[in-house]
Formats: structure tokens, sequence, C-alpha cells
């Protein structure tokens, strides 16, 4: 059995104090416990960005790559050993923006990963600019006069590319969001968690105020996961197309908005069947038929 | 007069979806199989339909290295052809064409010391049950028949190529190809002084090119995961690794761009199997930055470059050696990596199988560097030895002797810079891959000394691998000459060639450009009497490498960028001019 500490390695998150980043990173620790992992059963594939430099304050096998990248990466991890629990951490910059083209293939190739965004509707790390999901007028320090470009709906997106589990969590609310890892984890195919998670520093619109406000969660509405419509028209109801304005009271559905079954990616291979590409001994490979062929 | 015996070059032409390739394939396996020596070259342009494609196969009785400009057959599917490449017949060669086609009724060759020989192709066809398409089969037909050689190779190839489409398509396609055959014989039988005959040979031998055996030498190395997007010259190796893709477990995978193919092939190699990507200078561009990942986090991993003219989208379909300074510079910062130049088929397959062994051993990225030219230009060569090679997979870290309680120092200091890897769900091998400088467990660190420390890490293997490349360098011809070619990659063949006609002429071939043979290279060059480089490209690279490595500056060079190979007779007049 494993516990939180031994998740942690000897550096203390520098993220600054109150960022919602520390609660995900609560709850991965949690979700990951609660499954029984040991550190070395696991997998992390991280972009960059505040959120990808938990790859420092995670213990496990961690990949902190390029900014945008982690689903290619985390992709190739898992068609070399697709028994490998694989989750994939990004922001909203790097997996909306730099990294959407991944993204989106990765939702409708149904590869086994579990994708949890940090999504703070702003960047961090490069202090202060607009980010995909920004709200549409938000002033930040590249949009001084109001961001221009309608946010980004993470969870229509997902739905409409073939994501078969969607759902989105608060960074302040560890409990549901660790319950949804967990179910995304467990769950066979590409799994989409966007994870509301106030920037303490530079969002000054959507606070952890602002969101307590309007988050509701899906389940105790009676929500049905397997019903795609009404999966689509909760989506619909947050992020709006409307103008910024603090007073403008939204609901933000949160938890599991649509999950589906179908083959993952690595189920539609017959030669990972029985093995894993990693698992092969590689003994001497007799090429002699394949050079008969072109002769 | 007297009869050439196994010394043809055979071109044939025409547009885009008249069946030239098809027509060229088959020619040149006909031949293959009857034993002789046989190169095989095809170009053509960036569309599907219309255009103009040529394929010429230059057999011999022995040793072909590559294409020829000189043409002794030339088949013309169209009147485009005659116009573009009658010049390159030579004197008592032939020309044969379509004398059904509209533009080429009424054709008068202008070419009084070459044979021209009409053809009603159409009709030909047509009488043999066939479709105008099938014209291809008739012209394979009418050249064999006219160097008479026997029928039964062309029976048994058409079978091979066209059973797939059905009995039926098999028989129409011989019907065509027979109808050639017996025109030719009947009506041009003294025509044409040239002649093909079978030859027997003690080795078994493939008709392979330069793509074909990459894909060998990756799966002979234990390759397990290949990701790429489709970019020409380098497509047909995804499309021929797929093919064997259940057989010999692997996972190939076509992505959604070039930056997603290089981040999966790194990120499969930290999982633990070998992994490759091949693309052309273009998709080379988007893989940059993750090329860098790979040296910074040290994962092994191949990455091969069919090169095609650039810059941006160039010359799709034709040949250049552009990229070499690319493939040198590519990427952030400085990272150790590994550049290789095969010349020819052969060389692709071993250098690409240790370009696996160094990738692992040696934890860093290995470039294989060909062109469209190489990539895709058949030859005659013997079955690869296999016996010799063997499968070095590196430092792997041992479970029994990895702790649970601490992370594992994956980027451990130690002599020759090479540190243990353990592989993700080995217990006790838990660390972070990280593409920030980092301590020895992967966790990011900005202090001087570890910064300063980690690049000296990095840097240090290219030490210790400089010893295990094989021959970075060969010298061709005699050790003392007149004339000193230095080159890298195709150009090789060519140079072979032009090299068979005089013996004052010796040759440097570069196979390994970084880490550079220096000293190797130096000494052959200090002592050269006349040194001229040889480059299909614009700025001379190679040249510049070796001012830049060596101090010598190679002021005499023939240097092609027109997107053509360089022919061997152009080295020759380049030489003795």
């Amino acid at each position: 059995m494993s516990t939180v500490k031994d998740f942690e390695t000897s550096q203390f998150p520098t993220w600054c104090p109150g960022c919602g980043d520390f609660g995900i990173w609560t709850a991965l620790k949690n979700a990951f416990v609660e499954q029984g992992l040991l550190p070395h059963q696991t997998c992390v594939v991280f972009g960059i960005g505040c959120s990808g430099n938990m790859a420092s304050f995670l213990n496990v096998y961690g990949f902190h790559g390029l900014h945008g990248r982690s689903i290619p990466v985390a992709t190739g991890i898992k068609l070399a050993n697709h028994k490998l629990p694989v989750v994939a951490i990004g922001g909203d910059g790097d997996g909306y923006g730099i990294g959407l083209g991944h993204l989106i293939h990765a939702m409708r190739r149904n590869v086994d990963i579990t994708y949890v965004v940090h999504n703070n509707q702003i960047y961090g790390l490069t202090k202060g600019q607009t980010s995909p999901t920004s709200e549409h007028g938000l002033v930040t320090k590249s949009t001084p006069f109001g961001a221009i470009e309608m946010p980004i709906d993470p969870i229509a997106l997902a739905i409409d590319v073939g994501a078969t589990y969607v759902a989105r969590g608060f960074s302040g609310n560890a409990k549901q969001l660790t319950e949804l890892i967990i179910g995304g984890m467990k769950h066979k195919g590409f799994a989409l968690i966007d994870v509301m998670q106030p920037c303490v520093t530079y969002n000054h619109l959507n606070t952890f105020h602002w969101f307590y406000q309007r988050l509701y969660e899906l389940d105790k509405e009676g929500h049905d996961p397997a019903d795609k419509a009404k999966a689509w028209a909760r989506a619909m109801e947050w992020p709006t197309q409307l103008k910024v304005d603090e007073n403008r009271v939204d609901r933000i559905p949160t938890g599991l908005f649509y999950q589906e079954s179908r083959a993952t990616y690595t189920d539609e291979l017959p030669q990972l069947s029985d093995q894993a590409l990693v698992e092969q001994t590689l003994g001497n490979i007799q090429i002699e038929p394949l050079m008969k062929k072109i002769s | 007069m007297t009869v050439k015996v196994n010394n043809l070059n055979w071109k044939i032409g025409g547009e885009a979806g008249y069946g030239i390739l098809s027509a060229g394939e088959i020619f040149a396996y006909a031949c293959a199989h009857g034993g002789l020596e046989t190169f095989a070259y095809l170009e053509y342009p960036s569309l599907i339909r219309g255009g103009h494609n040529t394929y010429q196969v230059l057999v011999r009785e022995d040793n072909v290295q590559s294409h020829s400009s000189q043409v002794d057959l030339l088949v013309a599917l169209n009147k485009e052809t005659i116009d573009r490449h009658l010049t390159e017949v030579v004197k008592d060669g032939a020309l044969v064409y379509d004398s059904n086609e509209k533009d080429l009724r009424d054709y008068v060759c202008s070419r009084a010391d070459a044979g021209c020989l009409g053809v009603p192709l159409e009709d030909l066809t047509k009488q043999a049950g066939g479709e105008k398409v099938m014209r291809n089969m008739v012209a394979v037909g009418v050249s064999f028949g006219l160097v008479k050689y026997p029928y039964d190779f062309i029976v048994e190839l058409i079978d091979q190529v066209f059973s797939k489409k059905g009995a039926k398509m098999v028989q129409l396609n011989q019907a065509a190809a027979k109808a050639g055959y017996d025109y030719a014989q009947t009506n041009f039988a003294e025509k044409f002084d040239y002649q093909l005959k079978v030859k027997l040979n003690k080795d078994q031998r493939m008709l392979i090119n330069g793509n074909e055996a990459i894909a060998l030498g990756a799966i002979k190395a234990g390759l397990k995961f290949y990701a790429a997007y489709p970019m020409t010259p380098a497509t047909s190796i995804l499309h021929y690794l797929v093919a064997q893709e259940r057989d010999y477990k692997l996972v190939v995978k076509q992505t959604e761009d070039e930056i997603a193919a290089m981040n999966m092939v790194v990120g499969a190699s930290f999982a633990g199997v070998r992994s490759m990507t091949a693309t052309s200078g273009g998709g080379f561009a988007l893989m940059s930055e993750a090329l860098g990942l790979a040296g910074m986090t040290e994962c092994g991993t191949v990455v091969v470059i069919a090169q095609r003219p650039g810059p941006a989208t160039g010359l799709p379909t034709w040949t250049e050696q552009g990229d070499l300074r690319f493939a040198l510079h590519a990427g952030q910062g400085d990272f150790p990596r590994v550049v290789l130049a095969p010349g020819d088929p052969e060389e692709c397959f071993y250098m690409t199988f240790q370009a696996h062994n160094l990738a692992d051993k040696y934890q860093l990225p290995v470039i294989v560097l060909t062109d469209k030219y190489m990539a895709e230009a058949r030859q005659t060569v013997p079955f690869f030895n296999t016996e010799s090679l063997k499968l070095d997979r590196g430092e792997l870290a041992d479970t029994s002797k990895l702790s649970a309680d601490a992370r594992f120092a994956r980027y451990a200091m130690t002599p020759s810079g090479v540190s243990q890897r353990s592989i993700p769900s080995q217990p006790g091998g838990v660390f972070a891959v990280n593409s920030d400088e980092h301590d020895d467990t992967g966790m990011a660190n900005e202090e001087a000394d570890t910064r300063q420390a980690q690049m000296d890490k990095r840097m240090k293997k290219l030490q210790a691998l400089r010893s295990e490349i094989q021959e970075p360098v060969k010298l061709y011809g005699p050790k003392e000459a007149e004339v000193t070619l230095v080159g890298w990659g195709s150009t090789k063949g060519p140079i072979l060639e032009a090299m068979k006609k005089s013996k004052n002429i010796n040759f440097l071939q570069i196979r390994c450009l970084e880490p550079f043979p220096v000293k190797e290279v130096d000494t052959v060059l200090r002592q050269a009497k006349r040194r001229v480089l040889i480059e299909n490209n614009y700025s001379g690279q190679l040249g510049g490498l070796i001012r830049e490595r060596t101090g010598i500056d190679i002021t005499d060079k023939f240097l092609k960028y027109d997107g053509r190979p360089i022919h061997p007779e152009e080295i020759i007049t380049y030489v003795n001019s």
C-alpha cells in the first residue's frame, strides 16, 4: 500500500500561496493512493507552464516535455506500454493553445490516457497574458483593451470530437476532483478532465469566490452522463458568449458530462493482444522472408 | 557491327497515369531476375495525373553503381518524351515510339545516327484484347524483344505484379507484352545492336531502394515503434513498415504532424522500446524542438531525413543534399547527436542498424541522412549479411540493485557521460525525464554547478562514441591519385561509376558527419594532389564543414542544385576540364 507521502519528492511546490494547482496536486496523489498504485507503477507526463512544474513535486515515472506536447509524448509511452497507467498534465495554454491540434487527435484516437488540464484562463508562468480560455473582454498584459477572441469551450469540443470521458473539476473541490481523476484513469479510453483552477496572481476575475458563487455538481441534479445530447446542453451553459461582467451570474456545471464505452486505440491493434511492445524480448529477428520479397 | 551484350541503359517516358512506374519496375526486376546487375531510377513531378514521368534502368553484366545520363534505348509513350530525352540517346542507340500517337503519326526523327523505331503500340494493345493503358506492357515487350531477352522473365513478373488485380488482368497484360515482344522480333530483328543475356549468380540478390533498406535495418535492430507524417521522399518507409506491423509486432503510427511524430518517438523511447521516425527537410523543421528534447532527456531515438530540394516546399519529388547543415545544427542549444550519411542501400541497412545501437547505448538522437535519389532508386545487392549484427541496448538498470526508498539517479555522473536508465514500471527506478535542466534524478535545477556538470556529462558522450563508428570515412581507388574526389551520401554511386573511366582518381567518402572524423579526413586531404568537392547542393555544405573542422579549404568544386542527381558523366567532364 502506498501513502500520499510516497508520491511527494524532496521539493515542495513553488506555486504561489493559494494557487489552485495545490488542489490538483492533492487530488492526483489521493487518486493514485486510492487506486493502490505505487510510484513506479504510475507514469505522468507534463507540459510546460505552472502545472508542468509539478514534474519535480510528484514522485512517479515523470516526463516533463515541451510546451504543448504532453499528449504526443503520453501517446508514445502508452503505445510502447499500454499496460502502464498514463496521466498527462497541462495548462490551458499548453493544451488548448499551442497543443490543441494534438488534443483533438488524441480524443478521436481514444488512446487510453487521462488528461488533466489546469485551466486558470490566463498565462501564469509567462506572467499574465491572455489564454485560449480567457473570457471575452478580459484585460490582461497582452490584451490591455480586453480580449477580442471568444474562449474555447473544452467540454463541448471534447464531446464533439469523440472523447469518451469528459469532465470538469474544480481545484477547490478536491473530493470531487479525486473521484473524477479515479474515474478517468479507470475509464478505458481518452479522458479529458478540465479543471477550473483560479490563478490568484494574474486572473482577478475568475477567482475562488467567483467560482464558489457559480459552480454546481452535475450528479446532484441527476445528470445522466450516457446521454450525449444532454451532456451537450450542459456544456453550453458555460463559458458563455457574453462579455466580461463581474455581476453576471452564470451556472457552471462540474462533474462528469459524458462517458461512452468504445474500443481504445490499442484495443484495435492485434499485435498488442498478449504483450505490450516493451515486454517483447528482442531475439535474433529474422528478415530473410522480407529480403526474399524484395528479390 | 559488334553486338553489345549486357550493357544497356533503357529509359521509358510518358505522362503520369501511363503506367511508367509499373513498366519500369517490371523491366528492372525482369533483368535482376535474370542475374543482371541493375540500377533503376525514376523521375516524376509532384502530382498524380499528367506531368512527365520517366523510369530508367541501367543493366550490366557486373557492378552497376548509379544511373547514367546516356541512354541506349529510349521508349516514348508520348511526344514530350522525345522532345525532352532524344538528345540523351547515344550513337547507334535507338528510339522506340508509339506511331499511333496523334502527334507522332508523321514523326520524322532528327537523329540519323540512332535507330528510330515507330511501333503501333495502341493498335497492338487492342489486338491483344487490352485497353490503351496497357501500352506500357507492349512497350516492355518490344524492349525485351529488341534485346532478345528470354520472354519467360516478363511472364513471371507480370504475374507477380498484377496477380492482386485478378487473373484477367494478368492474362491481358501478358498478351500485351507478348504482342510487343513478337512485333520487335519480326520487324526489328537486326535493328538494334544490344543484347541482354541471362547470367547465373551464386548468391541471392535483391533489387532494393534506400528506404526499404532502412526499414529492414530498423526491423532487424528490433524497432518496435515508428511514428511519421507522410512526406516525399520518406513516405515509403511508413508504407513498408506498416505492412510488417502484425508479422513483426510493431506499432506504426501515422500522426497529425511531425511535431507529434517526434514527441511520440521520444515518449516510446522513454518507455523502453526502440523507436524511429522519418521525414524530409520540411518535416524535420517541425521536429527540431523535440530533437533537442531527445538530446536533453537522453532518450535514444533514430531520425531519418530523406532530403529533397528546399527551402519551404521546394521541389517535392526531386533530389538534393541541402540539409547537411540543418541536420547538424537543428535545435536550440548544444546537445550531442550523431549524423550518419549512408551512400547506397547496403549502407542504409547497416547504418540504420547501427544507428539504433548507438541511440540506445549513448542515449541520444541519431540522424540517418539520405536523399530522394537514394531513397527511391533501386539497386541489385546481395542479401544482407545479418549474422554479425548484434543488438546492444546499452546501460539498463538492474532491478535487484535498485532501492525502492530513493529516487533513481538516472542522470548520475559517470566517466563516459552515459548513465544507467530505468524503464517505467521498473521497481526502484522512479525518476523524471525533464526538458528543464535537471539534477541526477531529473528534478528541475537551475544551479550553476548542476547546469555545467549536466552539460559536460551530455556532451562527453560523443568522445566515447567516436571510436564506435564503423569506418567514418572510406577511401576508394588508389591510395595515391592525381585527383581526390570528396563527397558524402548518394553521390557515392555516380562518383564510383565515374572512377571506372580513370585510374588516376580516388574518392574519400565521409560516412559520419557528427562526430566529424577530423583526423581521418585531414590525413587523406592533406596529402591529396588535387582535391575536388562533389556535392548535390548550392553552397558546398560538406566543403564548409571540412574547412571548419580541418582548416582545409577546397576551392575546386562541382556543385549541382537543379533538383537532379549528379550524373557520372558530369563528374568525368568536370575532372577533365
